[in-house]
């Protein structure tokens, strides 16, 4: 386990995310792509905080940033999802084609 | 611990974690795919616990385990053929997708390999989570202060958002009948 193998496979997870988030039609398909993206962040900042910094606590810090970019990402994204659906039914990305009703 | 041990860990988790990434999005069923996102964020937060932020990697687990059945919630209340009884095949621009995919993974991990990154490992492994709490309580008390508004903000929010009543009247007035057919447009 080096610095760059972890480095790897934080690339992957992001690769992943950057399809499913690009490719997916259901919202919430489309989130579990921008949640794999940030996990692969996550997964390199932790490293880099373990591997390259010396252990400084401001890199777990910033990794408790990251974890709460996740929580306000994902509770948006249902709200968001809720208020669409209730107003134009919409469950996939192809049924908002207009912004307004 | 020794290496090895440390290594074959590694590797399966990692195994994991890409693995049931992929899953995600090849999966008929919406609420299996939740759940594959919850195995591939657990083989993260294992991976972090061999780094040695133990904390972060537990915390990780914990918080996915009850976002992932929040969302399989929000699958089976919202979305067609949560169940996966039926092949489901939800894509567009397919190939776009995939090619910018492998673009972002080549493009990263060749920036981590060609990177030179600094070997400056954790002075005083075990002691990862005392000093995280020291720096939550200490120097960084205001940024873990900040955190704590925003989801305060996020909660607010999210209600505002979604709540079926606000101060304009009912949030789902002038709404549209769904439609019959998946590509149909909703009657007004």
């Amino acid at each position: 386990m080096t610095t760059e193998t972890v480095i790897v496979v934080g690339a992957a997870l992001f690769g992943i995310g950057v399809y499913g988030a690009l490719s997916q039609q259901s919202f919430v398909m489309l989130m579990m792509g921008i949640e794999l993206m940030i996990n692969g962040a996550l997964l390199v900042l932790v490293a880099m905080w373990s591997r390259a910094a010396g252990g400084s606590p401001d890199g777990q810090m910033l990794a408790v940033v990251f974890m709460t970019v996740m929580a306000v990402e994902m509770s948006l994204g249902f709200a968001l999802i809720t208020s669409a659906y209730r107003v134009k039914r919409a469950d996939i990305t192809e049924k908002l084609r207009k912004l307004k009703g | 611990m020794s290496d090895l041990p440390v290594s074959l860990a590694f590797a399966a988790f990692s195994a994991v974690a890409v693995v049931a990434g992929i899953r995600v999005f090849r999966t008929d069923s919406m609420v299996r795919a939740a759940f594959y996102l919850l195995a591939s964020f657990a083989a993260v937060g294992a991976i972090m616990v061999l780094l040695g932020a133990e904390f972060l990697g537990m915390v990780l687990i914990l918080m996915m385990a009850g976002e992932m059945l929040v969302m399989a919630i929000v699958m089976v209340m919202y979305m067609m053929n949560p169940a996966g009884l039926n092949p489901m095949v939800m894509v567009h621009q397919h190939r776009t997708a995939i090619a910018a995919g492998a673009v972002a993974f080549l493009a990263l991990a060749g920036v981590g390999l060609a990177g030179g990154v600094p070997q400056r490992p954790v002075t005083n492994p075990g002691a990862a989570t005392g000093d995280l709490g020291r720096e939550l309580l200490g120097n960084s008390m205001l940024v873990f202060q900040t955190a704590g508004v925003t989801l305060l903000g996020t909660m607010v929010g999210a209600i505002a958002i979604a709540a079926p009543r606000g101060r304009f009247g009912d949030a789902d007035a002038d709404s549209q009948e769904p439609a019959l057919q998946p590509d149909e447009e909703p009657e007004a």
